[in-house]
């Protein structure tokens, strides 16, 4: 590991933390104009974590040290997740630490941390919030193990950047397995982003909640962090799908400083258009019943598992 | 390092200590402080004698020796080769931590007197060294059967209840199920030649036929005492009647020799390995985890809920063993070894959670005086020591990095990742599903633990007497946390413990991961650029960056802090009981799994003025498989007692005609 590849990881790291917020605001305002409004503009969750960081925290009484501690753990894990997630390029020496499997593990650890700190205050909406989150992550995660397991299997390897560098550097064939496994990851992604159509992120009645229930209680810098570190797990999922399955224009391989920088733009492009098809996605679809979450979470599962038997069949 | 003999001496010395600590228990048997505090103690010493012994041990050179003991053809033969002491190892470092916990746990008046106890708590452990050490079948299942015997009369420690003399005799009646299975097992194993040392089964040379006989007899009769589905009825039962402590010994240590069983025979003393024992064996394993989880994250009693997780962890375990007889029989041996390693992982992994949360649910029993997961909650505030540590462990038994638990399902993953090689055109495909499979199991178990956890450490109190609950003494915070370390440890350091696997391996399969694991640090089984897994990394950065957060927050900001009440989403009522109970927490999974259970529903009708609501989850085996077997025996036995009249006339002529036909059949 030398100073440059350092260099390199460090600067992904703290351009995902700084642009994640960004995307945020550009889903956002791209379902602003696609429902005829005007939307708060792009900068919008910028404004929004800065204010909450100054305000007092007002934390429930009988909260014990766990809930104060899970923003923290959450930030973090979003944080660790960027450095292995290769979103601009894929020389990244941390992620030799934690492949795809240790990142489904990481992302299921700030689930269950994020669930008990729900469930901690002990009011009736936290813990339903907990429950519903933990009824979606069950289902979620193995489908997007899933969907790693046919790509580790194109790749031979479980280390993300590796097979993204096999599948940007493989001929310009389609695999079959992996239209399934996007389909697949583009179910789970909606899921566990709580996007439309398995949560609304933009609800205001507590019965309807899932994510949103279960941060109920944080109020300021907690909350803050938690707004954050949700825009992060949404950015870190988009560049997962878009390493996968659109990998072209990463800079694989040998760096040279001109594919670095020129990486930047580009995937500043496909993250402009992959949060357009997201913000249409949302406003084509409706919320469904919670009741009908888990349905749409088992086919997720099931296409994933049928793009690992494609795979199996066809051998690609 | 000293000699392998001397090894040997000093690992026979410590079932004679626990031996003679028991007894000693009797001396003054009434006395709280002589058992908990100086013999407890002390076998708590010899435990870990034991652990550290074998992890000398797991480098040396098999030894073996011939006690002069037993009947005179059959000697009692002891043999310690690496797989023995690894199991040694699970054995002394798991029960030293279980010993300190009870040492501070049992107290007077509750059931058996505190020496007999003693008794047989250590006669318990003794018995279960000496199962993993013997070398022939006769001390093997002389051991065994006392095993079977001192756990029962430990689950039954509170012998006046009724439900309890009801759960003992359930764990006895499926124990000697498995025993005969066992016994059978060994009678084929001998081949013919009547020698019933192992050293005469490894030579024996079976067909094909008898040879899978023998292993299916090895995988019912340990099975059974593992708990494999359909098998598995009496975990549930016994642990919740057991005292925690020796819950915790059962299924932290009792399950896993089990699976020393299941190796020993497979690997060890049959010489031929057939492909599709292992598919067998793997979708048992996939269907215990799936029915355990399943069957976990609906349960109310907080130790019914460990037990079906102790379920769960055992299908891991099995589906861990079928690979590696999978990939044994097709000739891969670094695959095979790479699926041991897992398996054996995950043994020691089980034995320091399991332990662990059994332990604190005891804390959490002795403080409350409650099982129920109803009448929990909010013990975090009042319970500290106990709540973070329980959560270590919860938290490693969800298989979360970077915890003991993720490291064997990550290894075991990746042994699933390598089916597809197979040279088996249906299996290879097969396999792979097997992963889906694990990985919904592993995702469901996280949804288990949160449940437990959550219903009971956190929240608010259900009941008003929680608010007097008292943290755990000092000798059980030591127990805890050193399993509590051991959790932790065995997540961010697997590398040195797996190059001490590779022994087993060797012995077993003649493969090991040897090469693989250069690094302390990276956990790289096969080649690094095709997997690797950084615990060590992962928990300091997770740390570094969680201080660096939390620092960059003060530095920036303010840290004002007010305290207030909940939100209550403008309902002024908030009570403590609407929280989510435990069977709101299942219910999901109720309704998504539902043909899994047999339910019965009593629900209200709406114009009810004193509605009551009750759902009751069965297990289908109950009534599908024990129910008409039960049902049978009752039938055969008033048959047989048809025959009994009670008038010495008949029985003398039951005599004569015994006579007769003896005589008919000697000419």
């Amino acid at each position: 590991m030398n100073i440059v590849t350092l260099i390199t990881q460090l600067t992904e790291v703290i351009l995902a933390v700084v642009a994640a917020p960004l995307l945020m605001g550009w889903v956002n305002q791209c379902r602003a104009w696609l429902q005829n409004r005007r939307g708060p503009g792009v900068l919008q969750p910028y404004r929004q974590i800065r204010k909450l960081f100054h305000k007092d925290a007002v934390i429930a009484a009988q909260a014990s040290p766990l809930f104060r501690l899970v923003p923290y753990v959450q930030f973090a894990s979003m944080c660790l997740a960027a450095a292995i997630i290769p979103s601009l390029w894929t020389g990244l020496p941390f992620a030799v630490a934690a492949d795809t499997i240790a990142l489904v593990g990481l992302f299921a650890t700030a689930r269950v941390f994020l669930a008990l700190a729900a469930m901690d205050i002990g009011t009736a909406f936290g813990s339903m919030g907990a429950r519903r989150e933990m009824l979606v992550g069950f289902l979620a995660e193995p489908a997007l193990l899933m969907v790693f397991f046919t790509a580790s299997l194109i790749s031979h390897s479980t280390s993300l950047p590796t097979i993204v560098e096999t599948l940007a550097q493989g001929r310009l064939a389609i695999y079959p397995s992996l239209a399934f496994a996007g389909v697949a990851f583009l179910m789970v992604l909606l899921a566990e982003n709580a996007r439309i159509p398995v949560d609304n992120p933009a609800t205001h009645l507590e019965l309807t909640m899932i994510h949103e229930a279960t941060v109920l209680e944080y109020s300021a810098r907690h909350l803050a962090l938690i707004e954050w570190s949700v825009a992060l797990k949404l950015f870190n999922y988009t560049c997962i799908g878009l390493a996968l399955f659109f990998p072209w224009g990463l800079a694989t391989g040998a760096h040279s400083l001109r594919d670095l920088l020129l990486a930047i733009p580009i995937t500043g492009l496909k993250l402009l258009v992959a949060g357009f098809g997201l913000a249409l996605i949302e406003s084509l679809n409706a919320k469904m019943r919670i009741f009908r979450a888990p349905e749409f979470l088992a086919s997720a599962f099931l296409l994933a598992v049928l793009g690992l038997l494609v795979h199996l069949l066809l051998g690609s | 390092m000293a000699d392998s003999t001397s090894l040997l001496y000093a690992t026979l010395l410590v079932p004679v200590a626990w031996l003679a600590i028991g007894l000693l228990g009797l001396v003054r048997g009434r006395s709280v402080l002589w058992v908990g505090r100086i013999l407890f103690p002390l076998g708590t010493l010899a435990g870990l004698t034991l652990g550290f012994t074998a992890l000398a041990g797991l480098g040396a050179p098999t030894e073996s020796l011939t006690l002069p003991l037993g009947l005179a053809q059959f000697a009692f033969h002891i043999r310690l080769d690496a797989l023995a002491w690894f199991f040694l190892l699970l054995i002394g470092f798991t029960s030293a931590g279980i010993g300190v916990f009870s040492a501070g746990y049992f107290r007077a008046g509750e059931g058996t007197a505190p020496g007999l106890l003693c008794l047989q708590y250590h006669v318990f452990l003794a018995s279960m060294a000496v199962v993993v050490m013997a070398d022939d079948a006769y001390l093997f299942l002389v051991a065994w059967e006392t095993m079977a015997l001192s756990s029962y009369f430990l689950v039954t420690t509170q012998h006046r209840l009724p439900e309890i003399r009801r759960a003992g005799f359930i764990y006895l009646l499926i124990a000697h199920l498995g025993a005969i299975g066992i016994l059978l097992c060994f009678g084929v194993m001998q081949g013919g030649n009547w020698q019933f040392t192992f050293e005469a089964m490894r030579a024996a040379q079976l067909t094909p036929v008898w040879a899978s006989a023998a292993f299916f007899l090895a995988l019912f009769g340990f099975g059974a005492k593992a708990g494999l589905v359909p098998l598995h009825v009496w975990l549930p039962e016994a642990h919740p009647a057991a005292p925690s402590p020796v819950s915790a010994l059962m299924s932290g240590v009792m399950l896993e020799i089990a699976i020393y069983g299941v190796l020993r025979v497979t690997f060890d003393l049959l010489h031929v390995q057939l492909w599709w024992w292992g598919l067998v064996t793997l979708g048992l394993g996939l269907f215990t985890a799936l029915f355990g989880v399943v069957f976990a994250a609906v349960q109310t009693d907080m130790k019914r809920l460990l037990a079906y997780s102790s379920i769960e962890n055992i299908g891991i375990i099995f589906l861990g063993v079928g690979l590696t007889v999978i990939f044994h029989a097709f000739h891969m041996p670094l695959l095979a070894a790479l699926a041991l390693a897992a398996t054996l992982y995950h043994c020691l992994n089980h034995a320091f959670s399991k332990s662990l949360l059994f332990l604190s649910t005891g804390s959490v029993l002795h403080a409350t005086r409650e099982r129920s997961l109803g009448k929990l909650g909010g013990l975090i505030h009042r319970m500290p020591w106990v709540a973070w540590l329980a959560l270590v462990g919860t938290l490693a038994i969800a298989g979360l990095p970077p915890l003991n638990g993720f490291v064997s399902e990550w290894l075991l993953l990746q042994a699933f990742l390598f089916t597809p090689d197979l040279p088996h055109s249906y299996v290879n495909m097969l396999l792979p599903m097997g992963a889906a499979a694990l990985a919904l199991v592993a995702a469901l178990a996280a949804y288990v633990m949160v449940k437990f956890y959550g219903v009971i450490f956190l929240g608010q109190p259900r009941e008003s007497s929680l608010r007097e609950a008292q943290d755990c003494g000092r000798l059980e915070r030591i127990g805890l946390l050193w399993l509590a370390a051991g959790c932790v440890l065995l997540g961010i350091f697997p590398v040195p413990l797996l190059a001490l696997l590779n022994n087993v391996s060797r012995g077993l399969l003649g493969a090991s991961l040897g090469t693989q694991l250069q690094h302390w640090w990276l956990l790289a089984p096969i080649a690094p650029e095709r997997a690797a897994y950084s615990p060590a990394v992962f928990l300091l950065s997770t740390v570094v960056l969680v201080a660096a957060v939390v620092l960059g927050v003060r530095r920036f900001y303010h840290g004002r802090v007010r305290k207030a009440a909940p939100w209550g989403c403008g309902f002024p009522l908030l009570t403590p009981r609407m929280q989510d109970t435990a069977e709101g927490f299942g219910q999901p999974i109720r309704q998504i799994f539902e043909p899994f259970f047999r339910m019965q529903r009593a629900l209200p009708s709406p114009f009810d003025t004193s509605p009551h609501y009750r759902v009751q989850v069965e297990d289908h085996f109950w009534y599908a498989l024990y129910a008409p077997i039960a049902g049978l025996v009752r039938r055969i036995s008033s048959l047989a007692g048809a025959v009994q009249q009670g008038r010495i006339s008949v029985y003398l002529l039951y005599s004569f005609l015994t006579l007769v036909a003896l005589l008919a059949f000697a000419l």
